[in-house]
């Protein structure tokens, strides 16, 4: 129950100030970055075009990317360490 | 040599991209170790790259979100991430982000901003710093006296013991978080949260550096626990920042890659690494790093202030310098530690 509580006011929080947080980031003049194209092919001229017509799917994409990257890339090294034998489940040392 | 430099295709630089991979796993060991994000470790070497600042802060802050969660699972396997607290905390840190960044506005219209909001952050590192050294100092004492009187010290045992005083305050609802081992009233690490939320948004930092100390000292984790639950909320801030950076237009992907082929690597050895030290040892290394910072901001203020230009030269290399000794200290003695562990796997085997 205090679980369920927690969750729900984190999830209003959020909802009530995220926004209010990015507002106040937005009061800045905003500084307008062009993306250039020219010499680009392939895979980075498309990024770059995206960047510059859809930055709301550039966005979403950057937001997904990054994240499962991360997880990947962690998934390899857990399995490059637990080769070694070591024991990645437990620690003994438990003190302050 | 072109193939050492990858081309970026938002910002139109070219980057010495395994300058990227190495400052990705020195700052994802540390980041994993210490259980931060390490952004303030990130921009002098970004610097140093040559990467143009109006990218920085965004593909620091999309990297962090990479790292740390590959850092919160494996902290988490090792029992060391309590999401209860990680939550209550983050209610209050985004309440008090808010009132920092209203703060630094109204501190906009006075004008020397960044020199006051220097000084603070200056101070606020000595402090952690001292109360670290007080805290080993009255350890050691405690320890001496323990074994004069042939008894052993506590597992638990820390030097400072301030959280003792605030765990008596039972403001209802009162929680029990299992992981840290506490039962406190649910505004303490709310009001923790927010603390150090206004501190965080007034000096415009993830707050990983002030939260980890005021776990341990104030709501009163166990390190180990103060690591991993500081990671879990580093990484929702981090995800977080993603998302609002990208849309402002500041994040390179293919850098945030790049850094996280070595950020991700450093922060599973970071996590993995604090297997093998002790409570006392990790706070201690980590007064160490918040030294270096300290001494770095200093020499950078003293730079600006009378404009010497190669003293802010030494304060990046006091940084990068004095991070990469620690970040070397950890690895090796998270090595011997495997090492140990291993043969003694097999002695047990055989």
């Amino acid at each position: 129950m205090k679980r369920i509580l927690i969750s729900l006011l984190s999830a209003i929080s959020l909802i009530y100030f995220l926004p209010s947080i990015a507002m106040a980031k937005e009061k800045t003049p905003p500084l307008v970055v062009v993306a250039h194209t020219k010499g680009l092919s392939g895979l980075s001229l498309w990024w770059a075009n995206l960047y510059n017509d859809n930055m709301l799917l550039f966005t979403i994409l950057t937001g997904c990317i990054t994240p499962i990257a991360g997880i990947l890339i962690g998934f390899i090294a857990d399995y490059l360490l637990s080769l070694t034998g070591i024991d990645l489940t437990k620690r003994e040392l438990a003190e302050h | 040599m072109d193939w050492l430099y990858m081309h970026m295709p938002i910002s139109g630089v070219d980057l010495f991209w395994p300058g990227l991979v190495i400052l990705g796993l020195g700052v994802g060991i540390l980041g994993g170790f210490y259980g931060m994000g390490g952004a303030w470790m990130i921009t002098p070497g970004l610097n140093i790259l040559g990467f143009p600042m109006a990218f920085a802060i965004g593909t620091d802050i999309a990297h962090i979100a990479g790292k740390s969660i590959v850092s919160t699972i494996r902290h988490a396997k090792f029992g060391n991430v309590d999401y209860p607290l990680g939550v209550a905390m983050i209610l209050g840190t985004m309440a008090g982000f808010e009132v920092g960044a209203q703060i630094v506005m109204f501190l906009e219209k006075i004008g020397k901003v960044d020199l006051y909001l220097r000084i603070i952050y200056l101070i606020l590192l000595a402090f952690i710093f001292t109360t670290v050294v007080f805290d080993y100092l009255k350890l050691k004492k405690k320890e001496k006296l323990a074994k004069e009187k042939g008894e052993q010290l506590d597992k638990l045992a820390s030097g400072v013991t301030w959280y003792k005083t605030l765990h008596k305050i039972k403001i209802p609802p009162v929680m029990t978080f299992k992981q840290a081992q506490i039962t406190v009233s649910l505004w303490l690490p709310m009001l923790v949260g927010f603390a150090t939320g206004v501190v965080a948004g007034l000096l415009g930092i993830g707050g990983g550096l002030i939260r980890m100390p005021a776990l341990i000292y104030l709501v009163g984790c166990p390190t180990h626990v103060a690591v991993g639950t500081d990671l879990f909320e580093v990484m929702i801030s981090g995800l977080y920042g993603t998302f609002t950076y990208t849309w402002k237009g500041r994040t390179e992907l293919l850098a945030v890659f790049i850094m996280l082929i070595g950020a991700a690597v450093g922060a599973q050895f970071g996590a993995v690494a604090t297997k093998y030290f002790k409570g006392m040892i990790i706070r201690v290394l980590f007064g160490a790093a918040v030294c270096i910072a300290a001494t770095s901001i200093a020499q950078k203020l003293i730079a600006r202030v009378y404009d010497i230009k190669w003293l802010d030269d030494v304060s990046t290399v006091t940084i990068l310098g004095g991070l990469s000794i620690l970040m070397f200290i950890i690895v090796a003695k998270a090595i011997a530690g495997m090492r140990k562990e291993i043969q003694m796997k097999k002695m047990a085997q055989s």
